[in-house]
């Protein structure tokens, strides 16, 4: 059973009237363990997609099953619930929370869980000591380079350690050696921890730590295909 | 999310604003401050005068001429003279009302003293009894520091003698000793046969500024009038209270030929009566008055919700993040919700203090500055009261706001600027 899987998906957004369609007629399964880049141009419907995969919004119309369940048949908690211990989710813009220390930004997703409050502190060192930021536990998030940033905001998608890592453009805002850090750690998630990943991005080199890409355009599927590996591999020996 | 962790993060949201907060909860600090101050005066207005009628005994009823007021428009001032001589000899018949202990007429103006070059203007309280040498003490509760009261016999032989207050004694005879000297009144001589110590307000009179003759003197050659002001009946015990004022009702009826109640030239006032009527007025005034400052705290309320609003507003993206990362909708309401009630119940604690501080000065300032027996009195209902308003009030004003928190999309708010 894929985790997951989606059938004609389509999403059209409502303006004043005016029907504007994101998504039109998506087809894919994505398997544990898998690290998935969806590469499109601005207007492609990538956000559209990552957006009702990570269950932050609702399909139009078509199907989509999480962990062979129906988006429909969860309830509003469930969801949330969902969003909380399934998934991780990783930012263009950080999304840190201000005049806060890195430890507590990382803690938050277990606000919301039901994980007893005394693991809380252990399980978001180990998150910080993954994305090599243990020096940095007391800082407050402002005091931190973007490229610290979006690595505190990766140990938080992975303090709960959800089954599926989705990724809004890690690197957007970051500088090339920065954004190359934050996709070396998130490829390591990938191969050394075998977690699934779910990425977008614009740029076809972040899109080349990939094993397999998703191209878009215009709300739609242009292209999915494994990466080949010996580009990858002449990657990692310069 | 555990209610601590509620708080804690509601918390940290409002710490992120301190000025703004802090401006936010100046209203609801103003009309907490405000109520309290009003309910602690009010209850110390209430036991002043519940204490200085309580000075007069419980035991007293008072007979007035003329008839009850029924409304403030009803003129009272009818039968002014139907309280006779005669009146007071049936009273004091055991037949006519058995659990009648003590009865003194009392009449009462304004009168011009003259002692030497100085002169003073008091009050003129005849009162004495043909049988009784102590009735005046017995019933106000007042006794001469020097000298003595005068005695029946003085009262039945309309005797030229006087006790003075305290005020009237600094006032016309300074340093020097008044026993036995002569002050004139509408230039008659009265002897001073006594000083009372310095006593204050007692019930209605303050018989500092006081000049006490014998009823009849004060009738015959000052006031020159044959009827009394009030008459004045002690009752053997507090139960025997209702069973006097019926037969002082009864007996006076057959004296003024009444048959129908309705047309009573007189009425009885027990202290009861007195306190309850004065109790009503300021808890109606009261009540008034905090009605009055409520409307503040409606202003304060919607000035909370208006921060509450532009605080949504502005951390949308904190919302988005917090339901991206499992926050449900209830956790976002009860959180913004929580900021709301914290802030005005922060305000309810300081409109506390402040009201209990600032009724403390105003109690200070009458009991020095106006030497009233003014306490310091801080109902504990007022400030468990103010509390929960302010409580209250985060919680009405704040609800709007916390649910639009709660109802926006995550994408919504992620995408944010």
């Amino acid at each position: 059973m894929p985790l997951i899987e989606v059938k004609n998906l389509q999403k059209i957004y409502v303006n004043d009237g005016v029907e504007t369609p994101a998504l039109q007629e998506v087809s894919f399964s994505i398997e544990s363990g898998e690290f998935v880049v969806i590469l499109g141009p601005s207007g492609s419907g990538k956000s559209t997609l990552l957006h009702l995969l990570g269950f932050l919004d609702t399909p139009t119309a078509g199907a989509y099953r999480f962990n062979g369940k129906t988006i429909n048949d969860y309830s509003k908690k469930e969801i949330a619930q969902v969003r909380n211990k399934k998934m991780g989710f990783i930012f263009q813009a950080f999304n840190l929370l201000a005049k806060t220390t890195v430890l507590e930004n990382v803690k938050l997703p277990l606000l919301y869980s039901d994980m007893p409050e005394a693991k809380w502190n252990e399980l978001a060192l180990q998150a910080i000591q993954a994305v090599g930021l243990s020096h940095r536990v007391n800082h407050e998030s402002s005091q931190l380079s973007g490229g610290e940033k979006q690595r505190v905001a990766i140990a938080r998608a992975l303090v709960n350690d959800p089954q599926v890592i989705f990724a809004d453009e890690p690197t957007g805002n970051l500088d090339s050696k920065s954004g190359q850090i934050v996709m070396d750690i998130i490829r390591r998630l990938s191969e050394e921890q075998g977690r699934t990943v779910v990425l977008i991005t614009h740029e076809i080199y972040t899109a080349e730590n990939a094993r397999r890409i998703i191209a878009m355009r215009d709300g739609r599927i242009e292209n999915d295909q494994k990466v080949d590996r010996s580009r990858l591999d002449s990657r990692f020996q310069k | 999310m555990t209610f601590e962790h509620t708080f804690k993060t509601a918390l940290t949201g409002l710490r992120a604003h301190k000025s703004r907060s802090i401006l936010t909860i100046l209203g609801i600090v103003i009309g907490i401050t405000a109520i309290i101050l009003i309910m602690a005066l009010g209850q110390g207005a209430q036991d002043l005068i519940l204490g200085q009628i309580q000075g007069l005994g419980s035991k007293t009823v008072a007979i007035l001429p003329g008839r009850q007021p029924k409304g403030p428009a009803d003129i009272a001032s009818l039968f002014l003279d139907s309280l006779k001589e005669k009146d007071l000899e049936s009273l004091q018949e055991k037949n006519n009302a058995p659990n009648i202990q003590d009865v003194m007429p009392i009449v009462f103006g304004p009168v011009r003293l003259a002692y030497q070059s100085e002169t003073h203007q008091a009050t003129l309280l005849g009162g004495g009894s043909f049988t009784d040498n102590d009735i005046i003490g017995k019933i106000f509760d007042v006794y001469p520091e020097r000298g003595r009261f005068f005695n029946s016999e003085e009262v039945k032989g309309k005797a030229s003698v006087a006790i003075i207050g305290d005020k009237v004694r600094r006032e016309l005879f300074g340093s020097s000793d008044p026993l036995n000297e002569k002050l004139k009144i509408n230039g008659k001589n009265f002897k001073v046969v006594g000083v009372l110590s310095s006593k204050g307000q007692v019930s209605f009179f303050n018989f500092d500024d006081m000049l006490l003759v014998p009823y009849t003197t004060a009738q015959e050659y000052i006031l020159g009038r044959k009827y009394f002001d009030r008459i004045l009946v002690v009752a053997s015990s507090e139960e025997t209270i209702a069973r006097v004022v019926e037969d002082i009702k009864i007996t006076l009826r057959a004296n003024h030929d009444i048959t129908d109640p309705e047309k009573d030239d007189f009425f009885v006032e027990t202290q009861t009566d007195i306190a309850q009527r004065l109790s009503t007025i300021i808890t109606a005034l009261t009540l008034l008055l905090i009605s009055i400052a409520a409307i503040s705290l409606l202003v304060g309320g919607i000035g909370i919700m208006n921060i509450m609003l532009v605080s949504v507003t502005e951390r949308t993206r904190e919302i988005g993040l917090r339901k991206a990362l499992g926050a449900t909708e209830s956790d976002i309401m009860r959180q913004f919700l929580l900021e709301a009630v914290i802030l005005t119940a922060i305000g309810g604690v300081v409109g506390i203090i402040l009201g209990a501080v600032f009724s403390f000065l105003v109690s200070l300032i009458l009991s020095r500055i106006i030497a009233l027996g003014w306490a310091f009195a801080f109902p504990v209902s007022a400030a468990i009261l103010g509390f929960g308003v302010s409580a209250f009030v985060g919680l009405v004003f704040g609800l709007y706001p916390a649910r639009q928190a709660s109802l926006k999309s995550p994408i919504e708010a992620l995408r944010y600027e």
